[in-house]
């Protein structure tokens, strides 16, 4: 799931000629929030394909885009349990995957105000594509409405292809064969390629790789990718050391 | 049944976290280092299972045809493809490098 499209989406909203209080038509709203949606809703075939042919049933399959909901982790947890990972190193995978939902949730917690009763429903779409959306918006009305509408289109439209996705890898049988498994990596490198803005992002996926690789020979199915998550902390602290050695000198 | 329980422990963990978002006090989770790591967490496991699904063969490292799918997904991407794109792109040409016997 990428957010891209609503850049986009955000450049057609500052070109609305703007008054004192930057109101945006309702209408506005619900078509950027659709235009995310359904672009990011479709990309559910890639899952239901993904998961189908690393062995999942189809029950499986749609229940994870039920109930988890979070494109990334849900990749990553059918590639390990395909890869003979054991269920709870894959799960927890897939669990830091979707820790950025929580951080996410305290910008949207802001800005939607929601009634405490309410929460508790709107949780499952706190999502990269439903925040991308919601910061964009002028307005708490805005803000409400295209939270609501990309979070519905995309529910929907992610579980409907991912039934699709999953019927149409256990037609054709062996995925492979069509390079269906090219799918989850291509799609992690479309999540990640955004994300590499800085000299530090670059050293923390390049660190990542050469953990994750080098490590796989020798620990169990699923571990070298919880270990080669260690290059956050591990960048951030020699950054910070660098930082704190050139104290004064503020070079670069 | 197996497969069901990292379902059951994903689908729980991940519905926790977002709803954690939404219920905590503002602040609690604003320090500037956490909110750093929180988002280079992302960029490590990313990359990592980016390698790991296109070099993996079980416990082996492979040069396959994989290889040349996840080429053609960075080339899509650089030439800022949709995501749609993207993902074909990759299938397209591992299915077609393995067709041809690579």
């Amino acid at each position: 799931m990428t957010a891209s499209p609503t850049v986009r989406g955000v450049t057609q909203q500052t070109a609305v000629p703007d008054t004192n209080v930057p109101e945006k038509p309702d209408a506005a709203v619900v078509r950027d929030a659709l235009g995310v949606g359904v672009a990011v809703g479709l990309s559910g075939f890639a899952f239901g394909v993904t998961s189908a042919g690393s062995g999942l049933t189809l029950l499986q399959t749609c229940a994870l885009s039920l109930l988890v909901f979070t494109g990334a982790s849900q990749f990553a947890l059918v590639g390990a349990l395909a890869a003979g990972g054991n269920p709870f190193t894959a799960a927890a995978g897939a669990f830091f995957l979707g820790v950025r939902n929580a951080f996410y949730g305290l910008r949207l917690s802001q800005l939607l105000a929601l009634p405490r009763a309410v929460r508790p429903f709107a949780a499952q779409w706190v999502i990269d594509e439903t925040t991308a959306v919601a910061l964009a918006q002028p307005t708490r009305r805005a803000v409400r409405i295209g939270f609501t509408v990309t979070g519905l289109s995309l529910y929907v439209l992610w579980n409907l292809t991912t039934l699709l996705g999953a019927l149409g890898a256990e037609a054709i049988g062996d995925t492979d064969a069509w390079g269906l498994d090219a799918a989850g990596p291509a799609v992690f490198l479309a999540l990640l390629a955004p994300m590499l803005k800085t000299s530090t992002e670059r050293a923390v996926a390049g660190l990542a790789v050469l953990l994750g690789l080098g490590l796989l020979p020798v620990l169990p199915a699923g571990v070298p990718v919880l270990v080669a998550a260690l290059a956050a902390p591990v960048v951030l602290w020699a950054e910070g050391r660098r930082k704190g050695g050139a104290a004064g000198e503020e070079e670069r | 049944m197996n497969i069901w329980i990292a379902i059951g422990v994903t689908a729980l963990g991940c519905y926790a976290v977002k709803l954690a978002g939404l219920l905590v006090p503002a602040g609690a989770l604003e320090k500037p280092l956490v909110r750093r790591l929180a988002a280079l967490l992302p960029v490590a496991l990313l990359a990592a299972l980016t390698a790991q699904q296109t070099f993996a063969d079980g416990p082996a490292l492979v040069l396959d045809a994989r290889a040349a799918g996840l080429g053609a997904a960075a080339v899509a991407l650089v030439l800022r493809a949709p995501f749609l794109l993207v993902v074909a792109a990759a299938v397209v040409v591992t299915a077609g490098v393995r067709a041809m016997g690579g």
